[in-house]
Parts: structure tokens; C-alpha cells; sequence
């Protein structure tokens, strides 16, 4: 089904917590709602179901408004946070829910059940209670209950949240695969970015109410947009006095301008271990933390502390080593303007404006 | 040992209360030999009282179950109705509680008695209410009206609404919604609030005397047709009854254990 929101807004008395929000998806994507607590993913997803009726703006679904429209004619399913499973009923009972209120024949609706419980894995447990079954298992029957009467929009509210890490990933590209077997647009809010990079087709980053930014993971992750979306996805730390490293002294020319750098724009080495050298500046290690495969390492440039990780095929450093380090790019900001930098002394010297 | 002493204390203290006035019924109903206990509850006036409670009973029960559910799911369900109005409806349901029974049956007397506008204009139209079933029933459902939302509400916010909103995005409307999904959650408490509501209206006494102005074979229930016995004396008659209806309340309090197990485990 293909989805437009137009200038949606929530108001929850006086608390503004959705503001202004206005997007298209297409039919068949896979859409990750991403972002911080309280940021108002739940809402929107609330809003897009009926469950919540927005204060201002229009919701279209194949270009028909349907903000009038009740949750049960608007043909989506949903999957709650904690599954909100029917409680006194068995799996088969939860799953046939949908179809017995379209008065469906016992046969089909059998048919119908049989073919989802095969297909989320629980044959054998169709004669069980929710309060039976393991966390992932619940996930799979609140997503087959949701598939069911065949809704053309599938809405999923952290559906992994209550599942502990390891079956987490599992249960994650077991869900991909089947929404792309289904062939169903989705929407599924998380506050993962690991999740949300690897499962959706694109993601929408939602803070305080307000959509930063909406593209696919690796366009969000090279080009974001706001200070707040290069800050949220991957590590990185601010630099206040970014003029003063080598190869970024032009962002001193407009004041106040300050830098997120990524620890993978960061190389380190034993001096003399790094060709550019005049592009380097001297650092000191400050403190180095095992990441299983990995090491990650605290340095110290001047006052500024960073932070980069360094392979373990590499010769292992000390607290206290000297290094060079060379920040390849950085992501700089100021009040009116932000734009990525690559180090001028390693490249061409213009900047990239986005 | 000062713990033991009070616990045979509270056990004695308890056993007087209770026990000792049971006793005191069953024997003194007895007084006479059965003969006695037949002809005390076979009076005419014991079985058109025992009716009137009966009547009393059902009729009271079943709109508290109705309404009692219904202001219940309004109470904790309903967006349309703004927070403050719930706050107040909410406390306007404990009122019974903190009202006296007998300031309870007065407040009826004094809105709808047959001296005011209101109770008059019903009179003209040939339906009486105060000192006629109508008010009694009124008086009770006054008296047992928090039972069944105080019973129910809680059950409802515990639950959540998340089922119900699952079912509604699955094209499940509210009927239905009611009764495949909130029903088997709320049940237990419902069967619960019939128990104490059925219990209360049984021993109704206080807002039910004023109300009925209790005359013999019209407007006399159980509890106040004992209370007349008493009065004149009959004391037979009077443990007769009282040991029917003790009877009744002895098999509700087991069915309110049965209920109350169930009540937890579901
Ligand atoms: N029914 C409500 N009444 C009042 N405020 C609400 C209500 N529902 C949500 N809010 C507020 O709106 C804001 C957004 O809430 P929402 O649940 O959409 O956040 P979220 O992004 O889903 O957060 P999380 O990741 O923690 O689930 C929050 O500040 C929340 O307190
Ligand atoms: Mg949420």
C-alpha cells in the first residue's frame, strides 16, 4: 500500500509530540521509525492505525484519506511492544481471530491458520496459551495474528524489545525475510540503529517529535542532515576547536562551527607508521578497552579527546604511547549551515556542501 | 507468648460476634420444635416479605450488573469523556460508602416522595414510588451501586486496553470486542460484584425501612418483617427468618471464596 502523511501533528493536552511530520513510502518498503525515547514513534505509528486521532494533517493511504476511517476498516495489522496477545485464547484462537470477524468458513479459516503457523515456525503449538510459550515464540504469533486477514500495511512497535540479544538477530532477518516473502509495506519503530540499518529499506529518524531525516541507512549514515542525525548514528565525538587540527583550519573562518568525528574516520599509528605524515597530528593513548575483536582506544589530542578503534593484527599500544593521528573527514556544524569535510592535506581541498 | 494471647483473643473475640448469635438463631428458631420454625416462615406476611426481598434482589442485581460494567468501562476506557469528569464521577461512585444507608433512603424520600414535584408528577401518572417497590429498589441499588464498579474497574486497568485496540485493528468492532476479548478477562470480578451486591441487597435494612415505610404484606422485605417480629415481641418468628436468611448469606460467603479463587487465578 502506498502511505503519504501530510503535516501530521499530535497534541496530548498542552504536549506537543508530534510535530509537523510529513512522508511518502512506498509500496513493498520496509521502513525502520528510529530514534530517541519519548520521541513520538509510537504516536505516529498510533495515528497511522486509527488507534489515535491526529490533532492536525492528513493521513492518505493509495492517495484516499483515511483519517476518519476506523482502525478496523483501514486494513493494517499491528504488532504491539508486549504482543498483546488474547490471553484466555489458544495460538489457533488468537491467529483465527481476524478471520472469524469476517465471518470466514471454519475451512478457510483453518486453511488460513494452518499456512501461518507453518510459516512463523509453531506447528505443535497451536494448542498452547500465550503464558506457555518463550518471548520470540509470542513474537511470532502476535506477527502471524497481524498477517492473517491479509492487511496491506504492516505496523510493528519494537517488535523485538522484549527479546533478549541472540535470538533478537535471529528473529530480525527471520522477519525481513518473511515481510519480503509477504510482500507487505511495513513500518516497524525501533530504538536499535544496528536493527533499523540492517533490516529496513529505509529509515526515518524521528527526535522530539520531529522527522530529522528519511532515507536509506547508508544515505543517512554518509549525508546526514542535522547535527542531531550525524550525533545519533554510529559513534562519534564532538570536537569544539576543530580549526585547530590540522587540515580543517578553513572551519575556523565562520565562528562557532563545531565537529562530530566518527571513530572510523580516525587512523592511528606508531609514529611513522602513517605515509601522510604531514597531515598527522601528535597524540597520547589515554586508556585502551578490549571490544572482542577489536581494540577500542581513548586518545588525547591536546585537550580533545577521541575516540577510534584499532585492529588486533595491528602491534599493541600502551596507555601513555605516543601516536600520530590523522582524522581523514569530519562532520561540521555551526548554527546556520553543516557539511561534511575531508582533511585538506590528504585530498582535495574543497569541501563537500550538502 | 504475649502474640499467642492476643491471637486467642481475636479468635474469642470473633467467635462471640459471630458464632455465638448463629447459634442464638438456630436455636431459638427452633424453640418450639419445627412446627414453630414452619409456621413462623409459612405467615402470610413471611412469604410475601421473603418475595418482596426476593423480587428486591434480582431486579437490583441484574441493573448493577448492567450498569455497574458499563460505568466501569466507561470510567477507565472512554477518551471522550475529559479526566476531571472522570475524577469526579469516579468519587461520586464511593458516595454510597460514605453515606449512611438510612440518610440514603431519606435523600430518596425527600427528591421523589410523594410531597415533591417530581414524586407527584409520577403519582398523577399512577406510579408510586416511595412507600412502593419502585423506591426500594432504588434505595438499594443507591446502596450497592460501588460493589460492582469498585469490582471491576481495577481488572479493566489492570489488563490495559491493548487487547481491545489488537482486536479493533484485526476489524473486531466494540460488541464484539466486549465479549471475545474484555468479557473472559473481567468475568471473575463481575461474578465477585454479584456476590457482595446479592449479599448487600439481602440485608438491607436502614434506607429500605424509610423508604417502604415498612406496612405488612405491601412494602415489608426479610430484614425489616424481623425487625417488626422483634418489636412485638415475637421472637420465634423473628430467628425464623433471620436463620433463612443467614442460611443464604452462609452459602454466599462460600461462593464468594469459590469466586474469589477463581478470580485469581484467571
Ligand atoms: N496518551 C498520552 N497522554 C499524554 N502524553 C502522551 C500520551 N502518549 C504519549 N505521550 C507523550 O508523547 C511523547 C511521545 O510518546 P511516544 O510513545 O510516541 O514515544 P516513543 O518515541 O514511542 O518512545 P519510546 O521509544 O520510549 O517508546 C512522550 O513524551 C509521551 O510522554
Ligand atoms: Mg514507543
Amino acid at each position: 500500500m502506498h502511505i503519504e502523511v501530510r503535516n501530521l501533528n499530535k497534541n496530548f493536552g498542552d504536549f506537543h509530540a508530534v510535530r509537523d511530520v510529513s512522508f511518502e513510502i512506498e509500496k513493498g518498503h520496509l521502513i525502520g521509525l528510529l530514534g530517541p525515547s519519548g520521541g513520538g514513534k509510537t504516536s505516529i505509528l498510533r495515528m497511522l492505525a486509527g488507534l489515535e486521532t491526529p490533532s492536525s494533517g492528513d493521513i492518505l493511504f493509495h492517495g484516499k484519506r483515511v483519517n476518519d476511517l476506523p482502525p478496523q476498516e483501514r486494513g493494517i495489522g499491528f504488532v504491539f511492544q508486549n504482543y498483546a496477545l488474547f490471553k484466555h485464547m489458544t495460538v489457533y484462537d488468537n491467529i483465527a481471530f481476524g478471520l472469524k470477524v469476517k465471518k470466514q468458513s471454519k475451512e478457510q479459516i483453518r486453511e488460513r491458520v494452518m499456512y501461518l503457523v507453518e510459516l512463523t515456525g509453531l506447528k505443535g503449538f497451536e494448542h498452547r496459551y500465550a503464558h506457555q510459550l518463550s518471548g520470540g515464540q509470542r513474537q511470532r504469533v502476535a506477527f502471524a495474528r497481524a498477517l492473517a486477514p491479509e492487511p496491506q500495511l504492516l505496523l510493528l512497535d519494537e517488535p523485538f524489545a522484549a527479546i533478549d540479544a541472540k535470538i533478537r538477530t535471529e528473529l530480525r532477518t527471520w522477519l525481513k525475510e518473511m515481510i519480503e516473502r509477504v510482500g507487505i509495506t511495513s513500518i516497524f519503530v525501533t530504538h536499535d540503529q544496528e536493527e533499523a540499518i540492517e533490516v529496513a529499506d529505509e529509515i526515518m529518524i524521528i527526535s522530539k517529535g520531529r522527522l530529522e531525516q528519511k532515507g536509506s541507512p547508508w544515505d543517512i549514515y554518509k549525508n546526514p542532515q542535522t547535527p542531531f542525525v550525524a550525533g545519533f548514528i554510529g559513534e562519534s565525538t564532538i570536537v569544539d576547536n576543530i580549526g585547530e587540527f590540522k587540515g580543517f583550519e578553513d572551519a575556523a573562518s565562520s565562528p562557532g562551527t563545531k565537529a562530530l568525528i566518527r571513530p572510523e574516520y580516525i587512523e592511528i599509528g606508531k609514529p611513522g607508521e602513517i605515509k601522510l605524515a604531514s597531515a598527522t597530528l601528535p597524540g597520547i593513548v589515554k586508556h585502551l578497552h578490549f571490544r572482542g575483536s577489536e581494540w577500542m582506544v581513548e586518545l588525547l589530542v591536546g585537550d580533545t579527546k577521541l575516540i577510534t578503534y584499532r585492529s588486533l593484527e595491528k602491534e599493541v599500544l600502551h596507555p601513555g604511547d605516543k601516536v600520530s593521528v590523522l582524522v581523514h573527514r569530519a562532520y561540521l556544524f555551526n548554527d546556520n549551515d553543516s557539511w561534511i569535510a575531508e582533511n585538506t592535506l590528504k585530498v582535495d581541498p574543497m569541501p563537500i556542501h550538502i | 507468648m504475649m502474640r499467642r494471647l492476643w491471637i486467642t483473643l481475636t479468635y474469642i473475640v470473633f467467635a462471640l460476634l459471630l458464632i455465638a448469635p448463629l447459634v442464638k438463631i438456630f436455636t431459638g428458631s427452633w424453640a418450639d420444635g419445627l412446627n414453630g420454625f414452619v409456621e413462623a416462615i409459612t405467615r402470610p406476611q413471611s412469604l410475601h416479605a421473603l418475595m418482596m426481598t426476593a423480587i428486591i434482589v434480582v431486579v437490583v442485581t441484574a441493573l448493577n450488573t448492567i450498569f455497574g460494567v458499563m460505568l466501569a468501562l466507561y470510567l477507565v476506557r472512554a477518551e471522550w469523556i475529559s479526566p476531571r469528569m472522570k475524577r469526579l464521577l469516579n468519587s461520586l461512585v464511593d458516595l454510597p460508602f460514605a453515606v449512611s444507608p438510612v440518610i440514603g433512603g431519606l435523600m430518596i424520600v425527600l427528591i421523589l416522595g410523594p410531597n415533591t414535584v417530581i414524586g407527584a408528577m409520577f403519582e398523577d401518572a399512577g406510579f408510586k414510588i416511595v412507600y412502593a417497590l419502585p423506591g426500594m429498589i432504588l434505595a438499594t441499588l443507591f446502596v450497592t451501586f460501588p460493589l460492582m464498579v469498585r469490582e471491576v474497574m481495577p481488572v479493566l486497568q489492570e489488563i490495559g486496553a491493548q487487547q481491545e485496540e489488537a482486536a479493533s485493528t484485526l476489524g473486531a468492532y466494540s460488541w464484539y470486542t466486549f465479549w471475545k476479548v474484555t468479557w473472559p478477562s473481567i468475568r471473575w470480578g463481575v461474578i465477585y460484584g454479584v456476590v457482595l451486591t446479592v449479599a448487600r441487597s439481602l440485608g438491607e435494612f436502614g434506607a429500605v425501612l424509610v423508604v417502604s415505610g415498612n406496612i405488612m404484606n405491601k412494602t415489608q422485605t426479610a430484614t425489616t418483617l424481623v425487625y417488626q417480629d422483634v418489636e412485638n415481641f415475637n421472637v420465634v418468628a423473628a430467628n425464623g427468618i433471620a436463620l433463612v436468611l443467614a442460611a443464604f448469606s452462609v452459602g454466599l460467603l462460600l461462593l464468594m471464596e469459590w469466586a474469589k479463587k477463581r478470580k485469581e487465578v484467571h
